[in-house]
């Protein structure tokens, strides 16, 4: 269960995991929308490390074009995402996420 | 060797993952966040995927991490403006991330790999043939992120469009 090179592939499971527990940490932990999305990336990237990994270790090259995927569309997620921040705070003059709160029951 | 760097890059990513999540700094967290990055860049180097490290380099640390910085001077968000959780709901989040992280690890404990032969070793992460495999098998979805692209920029500039432009055009 090693990669081609000489590290086990359960190491990256560990990693991946740790990175991704973090991302969703940061999401529940902080209220600030702009550090809320960082940790998005993050998460996306814990997924990508893995991609890569299981690609490295089957040596099948359409993990790694995935991944490839997975930035073009994180890359517009940012775009996007941060013009409605910057809409929201032109709005509320906050990034704190609580203040979105209308549509709570 | 070769595991001594992965470890050296494992523990620099995740303490600089958690200085994102803990930093009082907004612009400190993205500065974390870059070294994040380039640590899974390193990663990526170690799994010869040196296609795909030099793409997460340029668009990740490169070109998302600036328009975070960017964002963050155009908000002009400093430490008094940070909003902070109550002590309570900051237990709370610690504590469901530490149950998420404990399904993780009960979960993948015990599973086999699917015991699947490894092909011969081939350079499957260089430029060459992650070249041909995207202009050949992914040449669709290729076109199609373009596309996405595209549409993401209009869409940004869309939103990102003052309100009194839109009043007087």
């Amino acid at each position: 269960m090693k990669t081609p090179q000489g590290i086990p592939l359960e190491y990256y499971l560990w990693l991946s995991a740790a990175l991704f527990t973090i991302g969703v940490l940061g999401v529940l932990y902080r209220r600030n929308a702009i550090i809320i999305f960082m940790c998005i990336e993050l998460m996306l990237n814990a997924v990508n490390l893995l991609l890569v990994a299981f690609s490295n270790y089957y040596n099948d090259a359409s993990g790694q074009v995935f991944v490839f995927f997975i930035m073009a569309v994180a890359a517009a997620e940012v775009a996007v995402g941060l013009a409605i921040l910057i809409m929201m705070y032109r709005n509320t003059k906050t990034t704190d996420i609580n203040t979105l709160d209308r549509l709570k029951w | 060797m070769t595991l001594n760097l992965f470890y050296f890059l494992s523990f620099f990513g995740v303490i600089c993952a958690l200085l994102v999540v803990f930093s009082r700094n907004a612009v400190h967290s993205v500065l974390y966040l870059i070294l994040t990055f380039f640590a899974i860049a390193g990663h990526y180097i170690l799994l010869n995927a040196q296609f795909l490290a030099a793409v997460h380099v340029i668009v990740y640390a490169g070109a998302i991490m600036v328009l975070f910085l960017y964002v963050i001077m155009l908000l002009n968000l400093n430490q008094e403006a940070e909003p902070h959780k109550s002590t309570v709901l900051k237990f709370a989040a610690a504590i469901s991330a530490g149950l998420l992280l404990t399904v993780f690890v009960g979960s993948l404990k015990g599973t086999e790999l699917m015991a699947q032969q490894q092909g011969p070793a081939t350079n499957v992460g260089l430029v060459k043939s992650l070249g041909r495999l995207l202009f050949t098998e992914y040449l669709l979805p290729f076109e199609i992120s373009s596309v996405l692209l595209l549409a993401a920029m209009v869409g940004a500039v869309m939103l990102g469009k003052s309100e009194q432009n839109t009043d007087t055009r």
